[in-house]
């Protein structure tokens, strides 16, 4: 029989290495990326593979930032994502206002389908997207993937907003308003204030879904100048054959928004991920 | 309290004497919505319209006056060998994500979760494993083809562990590519799961593990009686949702494998991608991504379904 401390320090070996082979799954990959960044195109298929290497150097880093093509990239990408996440939570916030403030017909039905819109995938969307973008004459523009992604990122935000607003209590807009404010002032001065909390976690997933899209940003724009991240590495993989380093560079450059947002956020993050899914 | 008696009285008159302000009140909410229900309109409904009247045309877009044709596209999908396939390797692909980003995220939490461990070291560890999650479909599968080369790491370590005497071709083995494309979208999906479950095992109140310890349950029987029942609903939430997600993925196949090689790896999403983009076969592709669409539907009636009934 082991004696009590005996057990307990077994079973704490037994969760590091447990955690240890998990880390191994999830941050090898990391790693090899990032030690590929650092490599010549020539060291990455060396034998034997090595993490380390004497002449590791920015190198690669230094020949992305320097390219214009590929810097333009990662412009279009800051751009449309920012862009969508600053629309998405004013027309999220309006909306989450009006569902949780007022009471009228067809209120539940509408409700329903913003939220059903969420499960309507992409690809159904992508066919009639293209010839109504192309009448609307929007191709290869960065309305086509903002007002695209929209549809995608406002039901989330409206279900978030106006879970945010039910939890601030009507006193509020009363108050502003018996001070001679309209709705709108109670809606602009006081909530979206101190609705901060909400709106960043709805922000953040808002960002992440525009910055990572894919499938609209390969098939509503054209030219190279209008190329997000995701859909700029995927088309230089196709013609270059294969700077591997240059292509791990780029996509340590690519992740890094979301690895930032993540660590600088992390209770909203988790927070804004998990409301979709813990409670609904 | 003094100021809010006479303001009180001052809002009632408001509401009942001046008509001007109960018209607003009709229309206000939909003023707050009008942006919303133009866009869902425009970009979502009428879509929508759009992808079912193709799917039952001859080759529209292509064809300046197509002609309606029935559900003939949606039989010559159905008997059409690489739609079927397509169809089972979405299943089988889908399905096998779904139960092992559920395995992986439901042990990782746990091990999160530990009270063996202190909050350091666990913090450290939860970035590492939500690492996964940082990274867009695009760079992952252009990762992991690195990694798959047959001159790459992974091949080099399962040769050097005596595993294989070879290098073997990941993504381009007829028998081997849905595999690891499955085997991928695992790696690159658990972190969902994990976060998710990690939030709601905190959630669960100590008092309920005390109460089964001091009735003599055991390790496995306060997981299988508490913890599972109490994770319950976010299980199946995430497991719906994921199934939903991962029935339309189409990046990550379309990275690596592109649903080659003959088509071993040819997901709906491919598929209908190809179909129009490809073969410019637009009618033919509306009808698929129609289908995709139905089945999304299919499961997301369960997911309202469930929503409904852990709300009541």
């Amino acid at each position: 029989m082991m004696s009590k401390s005996g057990r307990l320090t077994l079973s704490r070996v037994f969760v590091i290495i447990a955690l240890l082979l998990g880390a191994i799954y999830s941050g090898a990959p990391v790693l090899w990326m990032i030690s590929s960044s650092l490599k010549s195109n020539t060291e990455i298929f060396a034998y034997p593979p090595r993490l380390f290497s004497d002449s590791m150097s920015l190198g690669a880093y230094l020949a992305v930032v320097t390219n214009s093509e590929k810097v333009r990239f990662f412009v279009n990408s800051y751009l449309v994502a920012l862009l969508v996440t600053i629309f998405t939570l004013i027309v999220g916030s309006l909306a989450g206002y009006s569902f949780s403030r007022y009471q009228f017909p067809l209120k539940r039905p509408l409700n329903m389908t913003i939220i059903g819109v969420q499960a309507v995938p992409p690809i159904t969307l992508l066919i009639p997207y293209f010839s109504l973008i192309v009448t609307l004459r929007l191709f290869n523009t960065y309305a086509a993937l903002v007002l695209t992604y929209m549809v995608f990122t406002l039901p989330y935000a409206i279900i978030m907003m106006t879970g945010y607003f039910n939890t601030l209590p009507k006193a509020l807009d009363e108050a502003v308003m018996m001070d001679g404010g309209s709705r709108f002032v109670a809606l602009w001065r006081v909530l979206i204030p101190i609705s901060v909390p909400g709106l960043v976690s709805t922000g953040i997933y808002t960002f992440m879904l525009a910055w990572n899209e894919f499938l609209f940003a390969l098939t509503l724009t054209k030219t190279m100048n209008m190329r997000t991240v995701p859909v700029g590495i995927a088309l230089l993989m196709g013609q270059h054959s294969y700077e591997w380093n240059e292509m791990m560079a780029m996509s340590v450059l690519g992740c890094l928004p979301v690895l930032l947002l993540y660590l600088f956020f992390q209770r909203y993050f988790i927070a804004g991920m998990t409301a979709g899914s813990v409670k609904g | 309290m003094n100021r809010a008696a006479p303001s009180g009285v001052d809002r009632d008159e408001v509401a009942e004497s001046r008509p001007m302000q109960r018209v607003s009140k009709k229309v206000a909410p939909f003023a707050y919505l009008s942006p919303t229900l133009l866009l869902m309109a425009v970009l979502s409904l009428l879509p929508i319209g759009m992808v079912l009247s193709y799917s039952l045309m001859d080759n529209v877009i292509m064809n300046k006056n197509p002609v309606f044709v029935g559900i003939n596209n949606y039989i010559e999908l159905l008997t059409d060998d690489v739609f079927q396939q397509a169809i089972g390797n979405t299943l089988y692909f889908t399905a096998m994500s779904v139960i092992f980003h559920l395995i992986l995220g439901l042990s990782f939490a746990m091990l999160l979760n530990t009270s063996l461990l202190g909050a350091t070291t666990k913090a450290i560890f939860r970035v590492v494993y939500v690492l996964p999650w940082v990274f867009t479909a695009t760079i992952i599968a252009i990762l992991w083809r690195l990694m798959l080369n047959p001159n790459g790491v992974i091949n080099y370590l399962i040769i050097s562990a005596g595993f294989a005497d070879r290098p073997i071709e990941w993504l381009s083995s007829r028998q081997l590519a849905l595999h690891a494309v499955t085997f991928i979208n695992i790696w690159s999906g658990y972190p969902f799961y994990m976060v998710s479950l990690l939030a709601g095992l905190q959630g669960i109140p100590d008092e309920l593990y005390e109460a089964g310890t001091i009735d003599g349950a055991n390790g496995r029987q306060l997981f299988r009686f508490i913890t599972l029942p109490q994770l319950r609903p976010i299980i199946v939430s995430l497991a719906m949702l994921d199934f939903i997600w991962t029935m339309h993925q189409f990046t990550l196949i379309w990275m690596t494998t592109g649903g080659g090689p003959i088509h071993v790896t040819e997901m709906l999403s491919t598929f209908t991608y190809k179909a129009a983009f490809s073969s410019y076969e637009f009618a033919l592709a509306s009808a698929s991504a129609f289908i995709i669409l139905a089945l999304c539907l299919f499961v997301a009636l369960f997911y309202v379904r469930q929503q409904r009934a852990s709300d009541e």
